[in-house]
Formats: C-alpha cells, structure tokens, sequence
C-alpha cells in the first residue's frame, strides 16, 4: 500500500444517532493505522476539514426522512466509487420507521411546539430504497471489528468476512445454552442477522433483533412458536418485532397477526 | 483408539463407592489428563473440567422434549442422573474456532509458521453411550487415509474415556432405535453404571480396554457380587423402556433417497428457521470452513477453520450462487446426509439417537416426526 495514493473516504449522515459513525472513531487501536491507508476526506464527526469527492469509499449512516436528505443522498451516489451503508436506520429505516404507516402529522403536533417548522417525509427509509448500494453493514450500532474488516477488504480487493447466519451460531460458538430452549425465553437469535457476536444472549437476555432479519429469515415460524408454546401474549409478539429493524421486511410482515385492530 | 479398544479381555465388573470415582478423577489429573465432564451450567448441564467429583452435578437432572430442556433436581443425589445437554465432545476435538497456520509477510519474503500439533490429553468422565457413539462416527470422518486430520487426531489419540451407561432416558431419547444405548458397550475405556438405592449409592465398572485395565489397577475396587449386577442391567433395562422417541429406520436410507421431489419438504420448511441449531447441537455434524483473516496493513494473516452449517446459503456458495438457496433444500439435504447418504459414505448411519436435533430446535422440529411422516406419505 505505501507510496500510493491513500484512498480518500467519506462518512455521511442522514437521519441517525450517529452512533454508527462514532464506532468508527471507537476504532482507537486501528484508527491510526487506518489513518494511514485512507485518508478521512470527509468525516465532520472527527474534523470539520472537510476535502471535496470524488471518494473511494463512502459510508453512509442514517435512513431518509426528508425531502432534502432524498436529493443528497443522489449527490453521495454521484461522488462515490463505492457507497456501503451502515447500520439498522441506514439498511431497514432504523426505529424512527416505527412511525411508517402512522399520521406523522398527528406525531408532530404532539412532539413538537412549532409543527409547522417540521417538514419530513411520510415514511422512514432505508438508503437502497434510493439508490444503488454496494455493500450494507447491519447492527444497531454496528460492531466496529465488522466496519474495519469490511473497510480492510475493501482496501485488499477482498470478499468482507460478514456472516449472514442465524445469532444462534454464535450463541452455540461461545458455548452458550439456548435461552429459549433451556429457559423459555423469547428471543430473536434464530431468525436475527449474525455481528454481535451473541453479546445479548451471553449475558441471559434474548436477542434483540439489533442487527435485522438473518438470510432466509423465517419470524413468521418463531413467533408461532413462542405464542403457541410459551404461551407468549400478542402485544409481547408484536413489540419483540417492534424496534430497531421493525421495518425490515420479514419482521415487518410476521408481526402483522399479533398487532392490535386499528 | 485402536489398540486400546481390541482388548477383549471380559473380565468380571467390580464395584466402586462413591469416594473411588473421587480416586479416579484424581488418577487422571496424577496421569496429566485435563478431565472434563458435566458440570451444571446456566440453565443446563455443560461439559466444562472436573476437578473434584464435587463439580458434577449431583442431584440435577433434565426434562426434555421438542424444543423444551429443564433443568430439575432429583432426591436421590445420583451424580449421573440427566442425560445429554447443549454441548458434545465434539466441542473440545473439533473446536468452534482453530487456527490452522500464519503468514507473516517481510518486504517480499513470505513465511508461513504452522499451528503446533495439540499435546495436551484429554479425559472425559460420564460420556453416554450415544456420545462414544457419535465419538466413534466422528472418528471414521476425520481418520479416512485420503484425508486424515492432523488436529483431530492429535486431540483423539491421547484421549482417556470413561462411559457411564444411562440409568433414565430423556423425553428426546431414542438410541435404542439407533443401536447406540443406553449401555455403554464400547468407545469406552471403563464403563460405569451408577446404582443408587434407598442405602447404597456405587457404581459398577466394567474394564473396556488396557488403558482402563491400568487405570483401573490404582482404585480400590472389588469384584461385584451377581446381586450388584443385576441391579445396575435392571437400572440400564428402564432406560430402555423410557426412549421419548422412536425411529423406524427399516427401509429408511431408501426411502429418503427416493424421496428428494416429497411435498413434506415444503411444509418442513414452512416451520424451519434455518438457524442451525440442529447442526451445531448434533454430536456428529462435521462441516466447517475455512476462512483467512488480515491485518488491515495486510502483513499478517492467518487461516482458520470454524464451525459450519449445511442450513447456511454460504455454505453451499459456488461460482453463481448458492446451491441450496432454498430452506426446503437445506432441510432435506441435512436429513438425507445423516440418515442416507452418510451409510454410503461413512458405513454407518450419521445419527446416533441422542435427540439433542430436537430438543435444541427453537421450534421445536422433530427428526423422527418428519421421518414418520415421510414414511405414511408412501405406504
């Protein structure tokens, strides 16, 4: 890599917490190595220098919820080699997605002093609903062993080694006894995207679903399971589905017979 | 493994009390074995070391069935009174996670520093007979002459086993239909049954192999009267009448190789979460990958084999995509491998009764409820 020109890397945000961004400052053994092999063009979370595209790599964080943020995004594809999204508000639409489907103009009226001042879109979406996305990076936030592995594949022309297996293989990895199983609690392990390496389920509380539905995903199958034989209530169903990666489609559709009557 | 298991000698069982089992766990740590066995975990019964018989769960026992394991106490202070948890040998022979060699890159000089051979000798205290059972067909995996297993074997060829024959069998048992239990008849070097009566708490052991014979020499032990027999054969015979499952296993290896276009796998996937919780939990399930890991400068990078799953889209990823994007395809071929195709391949079947399939399913999925089902499909 020395001798060559540094890749120049972007950091965007759209509607997030920035906590997604800031693992990549969390990064503190590599930061200075990666500092070496990239240069952090546009990254105002760490300096407001700020250098002009085109860039190499772009990450993006954070889910559309504005007119404005909709044409920006255009402009990031534009100026980007290639764009990975990270996150579960930049891949699924994040928690503000929980408002999709409701009166957002009812939500503002009762959030905000000034409603007239806001002005957002019906629905919060993820960044490939708007455009091409090269590589997406789930977790809420992600796990920044993964964004530097995906950032040191990208730098050596190499397959990211993400796994797109159940939370489950972890859990079994580590050693873990199925809380499900052993203990009858509900959790979202089987059906949820591997990356935390099962932190959740390691310290006997079950899965979250923080980094979305796993490939094949089957939530309709598991919710079944926990109503039926653990006797799990619908507004239970309904609310473990209910959060950071609601909107992702498999969770969004297995929690439709467990949501109250509107 | 080999020279160890031909001793034929039958030699008459003895008797040991609770305090020679005490013995024999100190033997083993005298002989530099890392003894492991059950131990109580969180909310299970795990393999972990056994210092003392006192890390054994004693009074502890477990309720099994689809997708359901309990931890429960029992009255009577048995040391083996559970059947098989979460965890398999298979853990501490072929690890989750081994690193296979490093490359160290210097200028333009590459140079790669192989992974030591493992030394250390394991024993394992309480391994049932469908665990030596699964142990064994692990074994005709990893030591074919084409490709044997340099760790694997390693780890195999030092290893000290003492059975313990089931006394009760589980809500997911059926090793009885699989031919692997509940005695422990081999893959064993000492094989125990534990007797607990109203005034007698003993084991009895049976000396399976010169290992045993020599291990067995430095107990205080004594022949066992015909009374003491029959009481641990009485104990193993109701296990065998408590087995929570049953497969039929006559005409099964042709029946699923005819069944690949069946409808039942649809609705099996219907309910299948493709998690692979029945893969990771099986005793004998053997797939991996294999995986290179970087620096980010790009200097050091090392191969590593970790555990796999055929219910993985990756796993059967090929130049294109994957052969087996469908659940449905996942399911039936993890099915027809154990109980078919792996008699062609291996001699014997890949399934060896334990229930752990069905006990760690999240859902619930029963291997011998599919298969029966299969099975009216086409009578």
């Amino acid at each position: 890599m020395k001798g060559r020109v540094r890749p120049k890397l972007a950091v965007w945000k759209f509607a997030s917490c920035d906590g997604c961004q800031l693992s990549l400052l969390d990064c503190e053994d590599e930061l200075l190595q990666l500092a070496e092999l990239v240069q952090f063009a546009n990254f105002v979370e760490a300096s407001s220098k700020v250098q002009r595209g085109p860039y190499a790599v772009s990450l993006v964080e954070g889910s559309i919820t504005t007119a404005h943020d909709r044409e920006r995004i255009q402009a990031v594809r534009a100026d980007s080699a290639v764009v990975i999204t990270i996150g579960a508000c930049a891949t699924s639409g994040g928690i503000q997605a929980l408002r999709n489907g409701a009166d957002v103009a009812e939500f503002t009226r009762h959030v905000y002093a000034h409603p007239e001042y806001i002005s957002t879109l019906r629905d919060s979406t993820p960044i490939s609903a708007h455009i091409k996305v090269d590589y997406e990076l789930f977790g809420c936030p992600i796990n920044k062993q993964q964004l530097v592995e995906v950032i040191s594949a990208f730098l050596h022309g190499r397959k990211p080694r993400i796994y797109s297996h159940s939370v489950c293989v972890d859990c079994k990895l580590r050693g873990t006894p199925c809380l499900t199983v052993t203990r009858g609690i509900p959790c979202l392990g089987p059906v949820t995207h591997a990356g935390c390496e099962a932190l959740c389920p390691s310290y006997g509380r079950g899965c979250f679903g923080c980094y979305g539905p796993k490939e094949s995903s089957n939530p309709a199958s598991l919710m079944q399971h926990l109503s039926t034989h653990l006797g799990q209530p619908d507004v239970a169903l309904s609310r473990l589905l209910r959060s950071f990666t609601a909107e992702a489609p498999p969770f969004a559709s297995a929690r439709k017979p467990y949501e109250p009557a509107t | 493994m080999t020279a160890r298991e031909s001793t034929s000698t039958v030699a008459r069982p003895l008797r040991m009390e609770v305090s020679g089992l005490q013995s024999l766990v100190a033997a083993l740590w005298t002989a530099g074995y890392r003894v492991l066995g059950p131990t109580v975990g969180e909310g299970a019964i795990v393999y972990g070391e056994v210092r003392t018989i006192a890390d054994l769960p004693a009074g502890y026992t477990d309720e099994q069935d689809a997708g359901h394991y309990r931890l429960r106490q029992r009255d009577d202070g048995a040391l083996f009174g559970y059947n098989v948890g979460p965890h398999s040998l298979k853990r501490f022979l072929l690890p989750p996670r081994e690193r296979l060699f490093t490359t160290i890159r210097t200028g333009k000089q590459l140079a790669v520093e192989p992974e030591p051979v493992p030394t250390e000798k394991l024993a394992f205290l309480g391994a049932k007979a469908c665990e030596l059972a699964a142990l064994l067909t692990q074994d005709r995996v990893f030591s074919s002459d084409q490709h044997p297993d340099v760790q694997y074997l390693a780890r195999r060829r030092g290893m000290f086993l003492v059975g313990v024959s089931c006394t009760k069998a589980g809500g997911s048992c059926f090793c009885t239909s699989m031919g692997t239990g509940p005695k422990v008849e081999s893959g064993a070097d000492l094989a125990l049954t534990e007797v607990v009566t109203a005034s007698e708490h003993y084991f009895l052991v049976e000396i399976k192999t010169a290992a045993g014979a020599d291990l067995a020499s430095q107990l205080p032990l004594r022949p066992a009267t015909i009374d003491e027999q029959r009481q641990a054969e009485l104990r193993i015979a109701d296990a065998a009448t408590q087995m929570g499952r049953h497969l039929s296993t006559v005409g099964l290896k042709e029946l699923l190789a005819r069944s690949t276009d069946s409808p039942h796998w649809d609705e099996v996937a219907s309910r299948c979460l493709s998690c692979a919780n029945c893969t990771l939990a099986c005793p004998t399930c053997f797939c991996n990958t294999v995986e290179d890991v970087t620096d980010l400068a790009g200097d050091h990078s090392e191969r590593w084999r970790r555990w796999d799953s055929c219910f993985h889209d990756d796993f059967s990823y090929l130049h294109g995509g994957s052969v087996r994007a469908s659940v449905k395809s996942r399911y039936r071929q993890w099915l027809t491998h154990k109980l078919s195709t792996w008699i062609d391949q291996f001699g014997t079947s890949g399934c060896v009764g334990c229930g752990r399939c069905i006990t760690f399913c999240p859902v619930g999925i029963d291997l011998t409820a599919e298969c029966a089902a299969l099975q009216a499909r086409t009578t």
